[in-house]
This record gives structure tokens, sequence and C-alpha cells, in this order.
């Protein structure tokens, strides 16, 4: 009964062309790390009820992929990731591991409240700012290169020990002001086409443009193995990519405006897990 | 030194007003959203209209179903379904939607194919990289519309 009224459903999306994001499967990571892909909207997300992953609007193969980290490609990153980690460089003479521990284990929980205010800085940080800190203040080392190899891949390492912990970024404190900024570009209809975040990814997600359904635009996921390019992407280049799809000039990945509207995306999805490195398509 | 001030800002003033005003290739008058004269002169092509439908910067079906276009694969589902558009519309509610639909409908998400102006950080095509406004074409010619007018034409339930 409950195949066949499935079949049906399935029998409709295709009529209709409309493929609803599945609710009802379960992102268990390692048959371990449980996944939120479906949560109460924040009160601050005003106009959504519920906030989903977008790992929801994948195919199920794609989803599949995320399931086992020896299925997941993005996991290749986040060894190499490891590596890096380990590995001294800079004149304090320091690696990562001298400060944060084995296995990124002085690190767990910090990919959920990032974005983050820096007080020292006097400005929000995102976690490819707190790495480069980590780099020229305390290692003596060069900084890496906003969306470079070897930073996407320390954000995926960094990500992936916190995986299944609650997206709770801060919004109402001394980061407000860049929170606002943030929520403002997320609405500006920019380009050619005149196209805002909000016109796909919220009074539209769930629809398809040409080919592509849309999500929510949620960045729990990230960085994100995509298929489309078979690499790991950082959240200000999938930016940059949407808002040059507006026929738009576009900002530079690790702009004020990146960060900040990537504190206000990350902030819809408080109450989703940390999911990165995820799959996508 | 009074007068001068004065005099920049009724310049700027007068700059504001003059951005204000949408700008297109060609003279363009609405009425409710609607253009009743053709932008070019030239009746449409439905069939190249059909073509633009599916390619180009046209990619009407990215958003709205057509049944009509069924062969093609992926139509969207944002915008309203077009069957039967020639029985709810005019040809010149139809002109001035492709247009401009932000006219008629100030909200609509649908791109404005004939304006060239009022954009926010507008690029060079796909590029990312700015564009000189002055150097923006529209989306779609003028003819380019009348065909896609043309071809929405066809679209009849009765």
């Amino acid at each position: 009964m409950k195949r066949a009224s499935s079949l049906a459903f399935g029998l409709a999306c295709l009529a209709s062309a409309v493929h609803a994001q599945d609710t009802e499967s379960k992102l268990v990571i390692n048959d371990d790390i449980d996944i939120t892909t479906v949560a109460e909207a924040p009160a601050h997300a005003e106009n959504l009820s519920e906030i989903y992953s977008g790992w929801a609007f994948r195919s199920p193969e794609t989803m599949a992929l995320q399931m086992d980290d020896f299925d997941n490609p993005g996991m290749i990153f986040v060894d190499q990731a490891l590596d890096a980690y380990n590995t001294v460089e800079g004149s304090a003479g320091k690696s990562c591991q001298s400060c944060h521990g084995d296995d990124a284990e002085g690190l767990v929980g910090a990919r959920a409240v990032y974005p983050k205010w820096n007080a020292n800085a006097g400005e929000v940080w995102t976690m490819e700012m707190a790495i480069n800190g980590c780099r020229t203040e305390r290692m003596g080392a060069e900084p890496w290169g906003y969306t470079s190899g070897n930073m996407v891949n320390m954000t995926a390492l960094i990500s992936s020990v916190s995986r299944g912990m609650p997206v709770n970024v801060s919004f109402e404190g001394p980061e407000h002001d860049t929170w606002l900024q943030g929520k403002e570009l997320y609405y500006t209809r920019t380009g050619q086409l005149e196209l805002s975040c909000a016109n796909c990814h919220e009074d539209n997600y769930d629809m398809m443009i040409r080919a592509d359904h849309l999500s929510q635009g949620q960045i729990n996921g990230f960085p994100t193995y995509r298929l489309k390019n078979a690499k790991l992407n950082a959240v200000h280049s999938r930016f940059k990519g949407c808002i040059r799809d507006t026929r738009a000039e576009t900002y530079s990945p690790g702009s004020p405006e990146f960060v900040a509207l990537e504190l206000y995306v990350a902030s819809r999805g408080n109450g989703l897990s940390v999911e990165g490195p995820s799959v996508r398509n | 030194m009074r007068l001068s001030t004065i005099t920049a800002v009724a310049l700027a003033f007068t700059a504001t007003v003059a951005s204000a005003q949408t700008k297109y290739p060609t003279d363009v008058t609405f009425e409710d959203g609607a253009i009743a004269a053709s932008l070019s002169g030239t009746p449409g092509d439905p069939a190249n209209g059909q073509v633009l439908m599916n390619k180009g910067a046209g990619n009407c079906i990215a958003c709205h179903e057509v049944t009509a276009l069924a062969e093609l694969p992926f139509h969207g589902g944002i915008g309203p379904m077009l069957d039967g558009a020639a029985d709810r519309w005019t040809e010149a509610d139809l002109r001035g939607i492709v247009a401009d639909a932000k006219v008629m409908f100030p909200e609509s998400m649908m791109p404005s194919f004939y304006k060239i102006s009022g954009f926010v950080r507008p690029g060079d095509a796909y590029t990312g990289k700015a564009i000189d406004p002055d150097a923006i074409t529209p989306l779609l010619s003028a003819q380019e519309i009348e065909d896609v007018v043309s071809f929405l034409m066809t679209l009849r339930d009765e």
C-alpha cells in the first residue's frame, strides 16, 4: 500500500514536473552521525515555516553519497587537510595540531557558530578569516587564498568534526549591523535579470528553474563537493556563481559584502546540522 | 557659494529624476502595462519565437510550462503556465509583459527583457564583471520580442 501510494506520488511529480523535496528520508552518516535536514524555521527567518538542508532537494543517488565517508568524495580533501593540519609551518614553528590537538579535536563545535564576531578585530570573521588569522598571527606563516585548495580543504576538515551539531550562529550582539547588511543583500535584486537570493531560494524553493531543483540555499553543508565540477566549493564561490548568473557584477570571495551575506544566510539555517563536506549536484 | 550649493542640489535632483526614468532602446508607451504598438514595425515570426522560448536570452520555459513545447525537456514551474495565454491576454498585454513585466506586475520575478536601465550592479553578460551602464543592450531585441509575442498568440485552448 505504501509502495503503491509513493509510486502514484512519484508519477504525479513527473506529470507536473514538480519535484517535492524529500522530507521523509533521514541522513545518518556512517550509521553514526544523525543529521537534522528538516527543522522549524528560526523566528528571524520570518518568511519560512520550515528550513531544509540542500540535501533534501537532491536525487536519491546524490543523497546516498553523503551517507558514508567512503562514498563521499569530499572526505578525500579532509584527509589532505589533515596532512596540512599536522605540518609545521611558519616562523613560530607550529602546526595547527600544536594548539588544537589531534584530528582537530580542539575545533569541535567551531563550525556551528561561524561566522562569528571577533572582538579583537572588531569585525565578523568567517572560518576562512579565522584560519588565516591563526596562520599569520600565531604560526608566522603566509595566509592562504580565500578560496584556495588548501583553504577549502581546511574548512572541510573543521566542518567534518562538527557534523551533526546544530548550526547556532549569533546575530543579535555586536555582529548585528553586519547581519542587517547581509539581510539587505539577500533581498537586493541584482543584475540585468534583477534576481535576489530570496526570489529563488525563499519564494520559489522546491520549484524547477529549467533543470535545476531550487533549494532554500542553506549553507550548513558547506564546503560542498559538487558533482558538477568535481571539487570542494567554498560558500563564497557559490555566492559568486549565483550573483554572476543574475547577469550582475559579483562581489569577491572574502569581501565584506559576502562575509555579511554568509552571516545572514548561515543564521537562517540555525537548527539544521553542520553537514560539510556535503555532496551536491 | 550658497548659490553653487543650491545648483549642485538641483543638478543632483535632476540626475535622480532622470535615472528613475526607465529606459528602453526605442520609444515605448505602456498603458496599464500593455504596449499597443509593435516594437519593430515588422510582424513577429512565430517560428523564431518558438526557438526563443527554449534558447538564448529568451529561455521562457526555464520558468514557464508550455504543453505545445512538451517535446523540449525541463520546463520550470515558477511562472504561470502559458497554455491558453492568447485566450487570457491581448497581443498588447503580452507585448508589455514580455518587454517589461514589472510595469503590469511590480513585484514580478520575471526579468524585464526590453529594459536597459535601473539595474543594481549590472554585469557584462555572465562574466561577473561590471558593464558600462550606457553599454547595456536589452535581453531581447525589438524583433525578438515581436517573435515571442507572435508565438504566444498561437497558444489557445479554444
